[in-house]
């Protein structure tokens, strides 16, 4: 399914990085329609946390321009990252803080309408109603996470980045998680823009995925279509093969 | 500006102070043990002098009015390093927040936690050593204000060297006050220190308070020139402390210092 038809949510063109005469993006192009769930996927280092962190306008690219919702995220920051959310287990919620609080204090920085609403919306829709009072950092990792989400969610946004969402969840929760993200952008119209290691959930929850290696998109297609396109048996042995022979890929096509 | 970001950096200082004793005492014991510690040391001084000679307003009041100033920079500093404690940046940064709405928020804080502060000095002071605050008059009011504005400028200033240096540079924000405290006569007049540090004096906001504050207490009038220099100055320190934040976080922003804030650099 694609939202594309229809204006992308967000729009990534030409997008590079370089720290000094080493590239960590070189070019990215892409774009997320609304309903559509995206998966960035790539080994370590391949570029993607400073993909989103550029998205989010905590670190300015070296060229190229981002869009969210027709926003430049250079020239019209705050008007675009209103319409914009992360989660990521690298950045928890203030542990010195109750989760209502907290999401409480996100919901007046994105100047959300009715905040208390919108906390409970958030809190009820992730399962955290015993825990709202409680302080984000006696919380287990699981239940940061979730309370990482809800700060994600408190926004209503249009556009969604999760850099491995559900690194830190148990199988179950995992999936719970996947089916309330995916209702999520179902019934707001938000796309997302999905990161994660595990190839069993990204053939599950992404529409599109994109596989990045040394700061470069190899491929992009359908996560259930393009194992077999490039002759592999799944897309974690596409993965594999992305991380290890890029070249092969970035060259020869399908076999 | 949005007033609800603003609000929001607030309202997280107010429930993180309001929720701990470790935030609160610390809002007002300092000042009250300097202020015990120098009304006692002025009521010794006067023993040894002529009668009529009132170390209290002197001293005390000095000590009062820089105090102030040292919450003041405090509150703002305080503030800033709850986000560097709780590794709060990225979290913020990623929303619609601007650096002035955050920025203003910290300021906002630091006048609520001063506040306190000031009116837990002049209690304390007034009631158990006498102190008539009252007989500073009006000129209390610019007296404040310069050192509220320079105790916001050189907080927001220590903000910026914190979040260009990492979390460790705390340790260069504390010592700020007492590295100013020379050139700033709270104690003695200007002219007792030599012809260089004068002219550092000169160049820092307090020193006209402080000379201000001895001539009310002298009986004399304090020249309007002089605090209109003071009021300029820390003013132009103001501008100077936000503009070097602003140049901070943007290069923190295009190095990816930001991001990965914790790693101190980015080499």
């Amino acid at each position: 399914m694609s939202g594309l038809a229809a204006a992308p949510v967000l729009s990534v063109s030409g997008l590079r990085k370089r720290y000094g005469d080493t590239p960590a993006v070189d070019g990215v192009s892409f774009a997320v329609g609304r309903r559509e769930i995206v998966g960035l996927l790539g080994p370590n280092g391949a570029g993607k946390t400073t993909t989103i962190n550029m998205i989010l306008g905590v670190l300015e690219p070296s060229a190229g321009s981002i869009r969210v919702a027709g926003l430049d995220v250079a020239t019209r920051r705050s008007k675009a990252l209103e319409r914009t959310s992360f989660a990521a287990v690298y950045a928890p919620l203030p542990g010195n803080l109750s989760l209502e609080r907290n999401l409480r204090i996100f919901g007046l920085l994105y100047g959300v309408p009715d905040v208390r609403a919108r906390v409970d919306d958030a809190i009820r829709r992730l399962d955290l109603d015993a825990l709202r009072g409680r302080k984000c950092g006696v919380l287990s990792s699981g239940e940061q996470t979730r309370a990482s989400l809800a700060k994600a969610l408190v926004s209503d946004p249009d556009l969604l980045l999760l850099d491995e969402p559900t690194a830190s969840l148990d199988p179950a929760t995992a999936r719970d998680i996947r089916v309330k993200i995916r209702e999520f952008a179902a019934e707001r119209g938000c796309g997302v823009l999905w990161t994660s290691h595990n190839m069993f959930e990204v053939q599950e929850i992404c529409d599109r995925v994109l596989f990045l290696s040394h700061g470069r998109i190899l491929l992009e297609g359908d996560p259930r279509a393009l194992p077999a396109q490039h002759g592999k048996a799944s897309l974690e042995e596409l993965f594999i093969a992305v991380a290890r022979e890029p070249l092969s890929l970035e060259q020869g096509a399908a076999p | 500006m949005k007033p609800s970001r603003v609000y929001a950096i607030v309202l997280r200082q107010f429930w993180l102070i309001r929720g701990s004793f470790a935030r609160v005492f610390p809002l007002f014991a300092w000042a009250a043990i300097d202020i015990i510690l120098w009304g006692f040391i002025s009521r010794y001084l006067g023993v040894f002098t002529a009668a009529g000679i009132d170390f209290v307003p002197i001293f005390l009041g000095a000590v009062l009015f820089w105090d102030f100033f040292i919450r003041v920079m405090q509150g703002v500093t305080m503030a800033f390093f709850e986000d560097v404690w709780s590794r709060n940046f990225l979290n913020l940064f990623a929303t619609p927040l601007s650096v002035s709405e955050y920025v203003t928020g910290l300021v906002l804080s630091s006048v609520g936690t001063s506040a306190i502060g000031l009116a837990v000095m002049i209690l304390l002071a007034t009631a158990a050593f006498g102190l008539p605050f009252a007989a500073y008059g009006l000129m209390a009011v610019p007296f404040l204000l310069i050192l509220f504005v320079f105790g916001v400028s050189l907080g927001i200033f220590a903000c910026a060297m914190v979040l260009r240096l990492g979390p460790a540079a705390e340790w260069f924000v504390w010592p700020i006050p007492a590295l100013i405290s020379p050139f700033a006569g709270v104690f003695y007049p200007i002219a007792t220190l030599p012809a260089w540090m004068q002219g550092v004096a000169y160049a820092l906001p307090p020193a006209y308070v402080f000379e201000g504050l001895r001539a009310v207490v002298a009986g004399g009038t304090v020249p309007a020139g002089a605090l209109a220099r003071g009021g300029i100055l820390a003013a132009a320190g103001l501008l100077l402390a936000c503009g070097f934040f602003a140049r901070t976080y943007r290069h923190t922003v295009r190095t990816g210092l930001l991001a990965r804030y914790t790693a101190e650099s980015v080499s």
